[in-house]
C-alpha cells in the first residue's frame, strides 16, 4: 500500500469548489509533484493534507491510518512536515532557533524543569543546537549560523523553512513552491537540495511552477486544473498529454 | 542565548545587595520594594504579552484575587496568611485555566476585549461584596507570619522582594531559552508554523496565561501584606493598563526590559510630583514620546543601538 492515499477529496468554500474529488496515491521514497495553473487548488490541496483545512468530503490515509481532519500538530506527530509558499518564519527568533523549534516534539517541553534550568534539558538543547547547525549546513545556510531571521534574504529564508521541516525528522515533507521568487542559480541549488532530501529517504511532495525543476526532479506528477485532477503520470506522460498543454497554453484542444 | 544573557542578572543582584546601604531613608526603601514587586509581576506578564504575543488587559484582576484572598480569609475565616496566599494562587490559576480555553480561541482586539472584561468583572465583585471586602473603602490586611515571626519592617520586606525578583529574572531567562520558551516565541512569530512543527498552540497559550495569573496572584497577596491595606483600585482596569504599559515601555519580549519598565513607571509618578496638578499630563507626554521614539521599548531599542542583542 502507498504511504499516502487521497481518495475523492473535496473542499468547498461557500460556492467555490477549490478542490473537487481528487484522488491519488504516493509511494514511499519518491518525489511527487503537484502542478497546475494559478488557482488550480495546489496549495489548497496541501492545506487539506497537512491539516490546515478540514475536507468537506473524501479521505486521506497515511500509512493505513485515516488522517482527514486531524490538526497540524497531530500530523506533525505522525511525521508530516511542510514549508509554505508565503514564508512562515518566526522573525522574532534567530535563524538557528527557527530550526531548533522544528525538533519540538522530540524534546522535553516541561515548563517547570525548564525554568529551573534542569541539566538534562540544557544538555539536550546544547546537542540540538549542534544538530540544527548541521541541518543549516545541509541546506546551504552555513553563513547564517549566527544570524537573526529578520536579517536574512528571501532565498535563505526559503531554505531555513526546509531546514526547520527536516528538524522534525519527517517521513513525508510537503514543499510549497520551494523555488518561487528565486533566480536561476538559486533554483538549481534548490533542485540539488530537494534531491538530497529525497536521497536521505524522505518522501517529497512539491508544488512548483518552475517546469524545468519539476520535470527534472519528479518521479510522478499530478496535474490540477480548476480544482480537478487533469491527469497523473511520469514527467514524460504529463508533458505529452494534450489536456495539460491546453490547460497551460489556453488552447482549445 | 549567550552566556552574557545572565550578566544583566548579576548586575541587578549586585545593585540589590548594595541598595539598602545607600538609600537615605525609608521612603526610598518603600519605593525600591514596590519597584521590585512590580518588576516580578511585569516579568510574568511579559512572558505572556512579549514572548507569547497574547495580550491581557485584565491582569490586575488576578492581582486582586491574591490580595483579597490574603485580606479576607485571615480576617473573616481565621486562615493562616500563608494558606490564604496559596488559596488565592490556586483560585487565580483555576480561573485562568477554565477561562483561557475559550478566551484564547480569540485573537487581537477580541482577545483584548475578553481579558478586559474578565478584569472588570473581578474588580466589580470586589467592589460590591462590601460585607467581606469593605467595598470601595477597602479593608486592612493582617500581617504575614512566617515560622512564628511576623513579617514586618522595611529591611525584611526588602530582602524578600529582592530575592523574589532575582529568582523571577533567572526563571524567565531559563524559560525563554528552553523548548517550552521556543514554542511560545514560535507561536508568536508564526502561529501556523508553530502548529505545523507540532506545537499545541492553545495548550501553550493556556499554560503561560495560568503561570502569569498565579504569579500575579501571589504578588497581589504579598503586596496586600506589605501595604497592610487593600482597595479595589488594586484590581481595576487602570492598574491592568499600568502593568501593560510597563511591559511596553521597558520592551516587549525583553526580560531586562520588564525590570526597567517596572522601575521607571513606579518611580516616575514620584519624580513628577513637583509638577503638582500637571503630573498626569507630564506622565502621558513621557509615555507618548517613548512610544514615538522607542517603539520597541527602552531596552531592545538601546540594545540594538549599542550593537548587542539580548
Amino acid at each position: 500500500m502507498a504511504l499516502l492515499e487521497v481518495n475523492q477529496l473535496s473542499i468547498h468554500f461557500g460556492g467555490v469548489k477549490a478542490v473537487q474529488n481528487v484522488s491519488f496515491s504516493i509511494e514511499a521514497g519518491i518525489v511527487y509533484a503537484v502542478i497546475g495553473p494559478n488557482g488550480a487548488g495546489k496549495t489548497t490541496l496541501f492545506n487539506l493534507i497537512t491539516g490546515i483545512y478540514t475536507p468537506t468530503s473524501g479521505t486521506i490515509t497515511l500509512d493505513h491510518e485515516s488522517i482527514g481532519g486531524k490538526t497540524p500538530n497531530e500530523l506533525a506527530q505522525r511525521g508530516v512536515a511542510r514549508t509554505f509558499q508565503n514564508l512562515q518564519i518566526c522573525l522574532n527568533m534567530s535563524a538557528i532557533e527557527n530550526v531548533m523549534v522544528g525538533a519540538h516534539l522530540r524534546l522535553d517541553r516541561n515548563l517547570f524543569l525548564a525554568a529551573l534550568r534542569w541539566p538534562a534539558i540544557r544538555a539536550r538543547d546544547q546537542a540540538l543546537r549542534q544538530e540544527a547547525a548541521e541541518l543549516m549546513r545541509f541546506v546551504g545556510l552555513q553563513d547564517y549560523l549566527q544570524a537573526r531571521a529578520d536579517s536574512m534574504p528571501y532565498g535563505a529564508l526559503k531554505r531555513l523553512e526546509i531546514a526547520r521541516a527536516l528538524a522534525m525528522k519527517p517521513r513525508l515533507i510537503f514543499l510549497d513552491e520551494p523555488a518561487a521568487g528565486l533566480n536561476t542559480k538559486e533554483t538549481q541549488d534548490v533542485d540539488a537540495l530537494v534531491r538530497k532530501v529525497a536521497d536521505s529517504g524522505i518522501t517529497v511532495v512539491l508544488v512548483e511552477h518552475d517546469m524545468k525543476l519539476v520535470m527534472n526532479l519528479s518521479d510522478r506528477i499530478l496535474v490540477l486544473d480548476y480544482g480537478k485532477k487533469l491527469t497523473e503520470g511520469t514527467a514524460l506522460e504529463v508533458r505529452n498529454n494534450p489536456d495539460v498543454i491546453a490547460a497551460y497554453l489556453g488552447a482549445h484542444a | 542565548m549567550h552566556k552574557s544573557a545572565f550578566s544583566g542578572l548579576y548586575l541587578i543582584m549586585a545593585v540589590l545587595l548594595v541598595l539598602p546601604f545607600v538609600l537615605p531613608n525609608s521612603f526610598y526603601m518603600d519605593l525600591a520594594i514596590r519597584m521590585a514587586m512590580n518588576a516580578v509581576i511585569v516579568l510574568s506578564l511579559n512572558l505572556l504579552i512579549g514572548f507569547a504575543g497574547q495580550i491581557s488587559l485584565g491582569h490586575a484582576g488576578f492581582l486582586g484575587i491574591g490580595a483579597y484572598a490574603s485580606a479576607v480569609l485571615p480576617t473573616h475565616f481565621d486562615w493562616h496568611p500563608l494558606l490564604a496566599l496559596g488559596a488565592g494562587a490556586v483560585c487565580a490559576g483555576v480561573l485562568a485555566a477554565v477561562l483561557a480555553r475559550p478566551i484564547f480561541k480569540l485573537k487581537g482586539h477580541y482577545l483584548a476585549m475578553a481579558t478586559l472584561g474578565l478584569g472588570i468583572i473581578i474588580s466589580i465583585v470586589v467592589r460590591n461584596e462590601a460585607g467581606l471586602t469593605g467595598g470601595p473603602d477597602g479593608m486592612p490586611v493582617p500581617a504575614m507570619a512566617l515560622l512564628g515571626h511576623e513579617l514586618s519592617g522595611d529591611k525584611l520586606w526588602y530582602w524578600l522582594t529582592a530575592m523574589l525578583l532575582s529568582v523571577a529574572i533567572w526563571f524567565s531567562l531559563n524559560l525563554i531559552d528552553s523548548p517550552f520558551g521556543r514554542a511560545l516565541r514560535a507561536l508568536h512569530g508564526s502561529e501556523v508554523a508553530a502548529r505545523v512543527v507540532g506545537v499545541d498552540v492553545v495548550r501553550y497559550k493556556v499554560s503561560i496565561f495560568v503561570v502569569s495569573a498565579v504569579i500575579a496572584s501571589v504578588m497581589g497577596s504579598l503586596t496586600a501584606h506589605y501595604v497592610g491595606f487593600v482597595t479595589p483600585n488594586l484590581a481595576d482596569f487602570f492598574h491592568s493598563l499600568e502593568l501593560v504599559t510597563m511591559v511596553v515601555i521597558g520592551g516587549m519580549a525583553s526580560v531586562y526590559g520588564s525590570v526597567v519598565g517596572a522601575v521607571l513607571l513606579t518611580a516616575l509618578p514620584q519624580a513628577l510630583t513637583s509638577f503638582e496638578g500637571w503630573e498626569t499630563v507630564a506622565f502621558g507626554t513621557i509615555l507618548m514620546l517613548c512610544m514615538i521614539f522607542l517603539p520597541k521599548g527602552l531596552v531592545p531599542t538601546l540594545a540594538a543601538k549599542f550593537g548587542k542583542g539580548e
